[in-house]
């Protein structure tokens, strides 16, 4: 019997004496606690992340969380994690610090993000809103290679990298994810309900096809825009197995390949490598929170008809 | 006249707009050279890879350049490899888990939280969600420190609540690396298919449900005649996508176990197929290997994904 059990027994009590009085009122207040207590365990490893990026060493295998407040000092809560994550370190192109791997994150991120925007949303005009010969292969072709899992291109890609000379370059990285089939089916989906009127009308008063694609057809399909670029960010930013396998230089590597070695290198300090973690989660958090309803809007388009 | 020709949704009915159409002359090269990235992509790093895939399976590699051809030799190898054979038993444990465990989890809160009228609604679902902002690697390095002994919070957590736990060695127990993994899985994605769910549950017809409850259905057997139905379609996305998604595990075990056994667990208890891949091919250097272990792998997803299409239609047409 501890502080847990009681808690939980309380829960439970105050759910069995509503039942007696209003079975609607005991469900409605048993779907909220339910619903709470999953929300609370979901959060628990963020709120135990960001405890810890702070935490000393003692402090760490001490408290599971914070301190308690009496007890809390610049010994057990300070900034020497995030310092020493921080510091130059000596690699074998020169001394690094832990912003160039931020940097490269970005920039690979970024720029995947906006190639893949622009290719994408260009393929998915051109099947959604012109007739032309093949347009039915060209989409049964599309849909079929979605279906071939990505990893049986593994091995061959990195012959095909390696035999372009692009290993060790961010161009292997950033070309072969400039355009999928998975993000111009979804730009299709949503250019579909942009009327045909208002093409014609715009090619009445002169405007060219490309001309058309860039000022009616994009701001019109604005939130899936948003999605999308969520959802390619993310990817990009989260993976993990491309970069470990085309990049070499230590100075090119994103975070996560950085983080996943920090692992080795600091085993017996993880506060330092989860001070990392929490900077590494930080960009996509704030993009998730500015574009939380057009990305799950994004996602489920795929699955469900609106 | 059919290239080029602009999609209108009712040609007889703006008969106007048709005969500008076809007295204005535009470039019928135009969808062409919008869909141009696309195959110069796709035929560099898609078409190609996937045929030239099938020669490599045949040959045995030493890093990209040097090569012997070993004809099913990789094939008999990969089915004679006790590796394999544990990577294959771990991935698939792992997807029945994710399946059966994790998707029926997804769809129970996406119930309870699919009302009318619930200010918190939105709170709870970013809350559920969250998890996915983090990759498979964070994810992975924070449960490496989550599931320690003693200290974890995790094995604290546990302790706290049915008195065991506490020194389990989540990740150096060959016993119970599986369950860490589908543990922290389970963390991860219950959020990512209960949005799905959610969003299905909505395609439920309310009109329908209030029919039933005035026939006097209770609601296990609404659930079963209304609900299923109309989020069947859904449902059988996510089963198959989940399904694809298992099989492909590998970073976040990969990250999770990375100072367990070089990211594969104490005596391989961790091994999935991707990882015995990328073991393969690219710390061994064997790309050859690496190939047929990707058509296998395609192989099992093909079949796996066909049979569930073939139950989901044949539920589908009963009901």
């Amino acid at each position: 019997m501890n502080f847990l059990h009681l808690f939980l027994i309380f829960l439970a009590a105050i759910f069995l004496a509503l039942w007696f009085f209003s079975r609607s009122a005991a469900l409605k207040y048993g779907r909220f606690a339910i619903l709470l207590l999953v929300a609370t365990v979901m959060l628990m490893p963020f709120a135990w992340l960001v405890c810890s990026a702070f935490k000393s060493i003692d402090a760490m295998d001490r408290y599971t969380f914070l301190p308690p407040p009496s007890q809390i000092s610049c010994d057990n809560l300070n900034l020497d994690n995030f310092r020493s994550l921080l510091e130059k370190q000596p690699t074998l192109s020169g001394p690094v610090t832990f912003w160039r791997y931020v940097a490269n994150s970005l920039f690979l991120a970024s720029t995947t993000t906006v190639v893949s925007l622009f290719f994408c949303s260009l393929g998915g005009y051109a099947l959604a809103k012109y007739r032309f010969r093949g347009r039915n292969a060209v989409m049964v072709y599309m849909l079929s290679s979605m279906a071939i899992p990505a990893v049986v291109l593994l091995a061959p890609n990195f012959e095909v990298i390696w035999r372009l000379g692009w290993m060790d370059t961010y161009k292997a990285l950033i070309i072969p994810g400039a355009v999928s089939a998975f993000g111009i089916f979804l730009f299709r989906q949503a250019m579909l309900n942009v009327p045909n009127e208002l093409l014609e009308a715009a090619r009445i008063d002169g405007c060219n096809e490309f001309k058309i694609y860039l000022t009616l057809i994009m701001p019109l399909v604005r939130p899936m825009s948003g999605a999308f670029c969520l959802i390619s960010f993310m990817g990009s930013w989260n993976a993990f197995l491309p970069p470990n396998i085309f990049l070499q230089s230590q100075s090119k590597l994103p975070l996560p390949v950085i983080l996943n070695q920090y692992m080795g290198t600091y085993v017996q300090h993880y506060g330092i490598f989860l001070a990392g973690t929490l900077l590494a989660v930080i960009p996509p958090a704030i993009l998730f929170f500015s574009l939380q309803r057009e990305f799950i809007s994004g996602l489920t388009s795929g699955a469900v008809k609106q | 006249m059919s290239v080029g020709q602009l999609v209108t949704s009712s040609p007889k009915a703006v008969p106007a707009y048709s005969a500008v159409t076809r007295r204005r002359s535009r470039n019928p090269r135009a969808p062409y050279l919008f869909l141009l990235p696309f195959f110069a992509i796709n035929l560099v790093f898609f078409l190609y890879p996937l045929i030239y895939a099938t020669v490599l399976a045949f040959y045995q590699t030493n890093g990209p350049a040097r090569r012997a051809y070993v004809g099913w030799g990789n094939f008999a190898f990969i089915l004679r490899d006790p590796d394999f054979h544990k990577a294959l038993w771990n991935t698939t444990i792992f997807a029945i888990f994710s399946i059966g465990l994790q998707l029926p989890l997804s769809l129970g809160l996406a119930m309870l939280l699919n009302s009318k009228n619930d200010k918190f609604k939105s709170l709870f679902r970013l809350a559920i969600f969250a998890p996915n902002l983090v990759g498979q690697v964070f994810v992975g390095i924070m449960f490496s420190i989550l599931f320690m002994p003693r200290y974890g919070l995790f094995n604290r957590g546990l302790q706290s609540l049915i008195g065991w736990g506490l020194e389990e060695q989540w990740l150096g127990d060959p016993k119970l690396v599986m369950p860490a993994i589908i543990i922290a899985a389970m963390w991860m994605y219950v959020g990512f298919n209960m949005i799905y769910f959610l969003a299905a549950l909505q395609n439920v017809d309310q009109s329908l449900v209030e029919a039933a409850t005035i026939d006097g259905a209770g609601p296990t057997s609404i659930f079963w005649n209304v609900t299923v139905p109309a989020i069947a379609p859904v449902a059988t996305f996510v089963v198959v996508t989940s399904t694809i998604g298992s099989y492909q595990l590998f970073e976040l075990p990969y990250n999770l176990l990375q100072n367990n056994g070089a990211g594969y667990g104490p005596s391989n208890s961790g091994m999935t197929i991707v990882g015995y891949l990328y073991q393969n091919a690219f710390a061994n250097g064997d790309l050859g290997t690496g190939a047929a272990v990707g058509w296998v792998l395609t192989f099992i997803i093909l079949i796996i994904s066909i049979i569930q299409i073939r139950i989901a239609g044949k539920v589908g047409s009963e009901t």
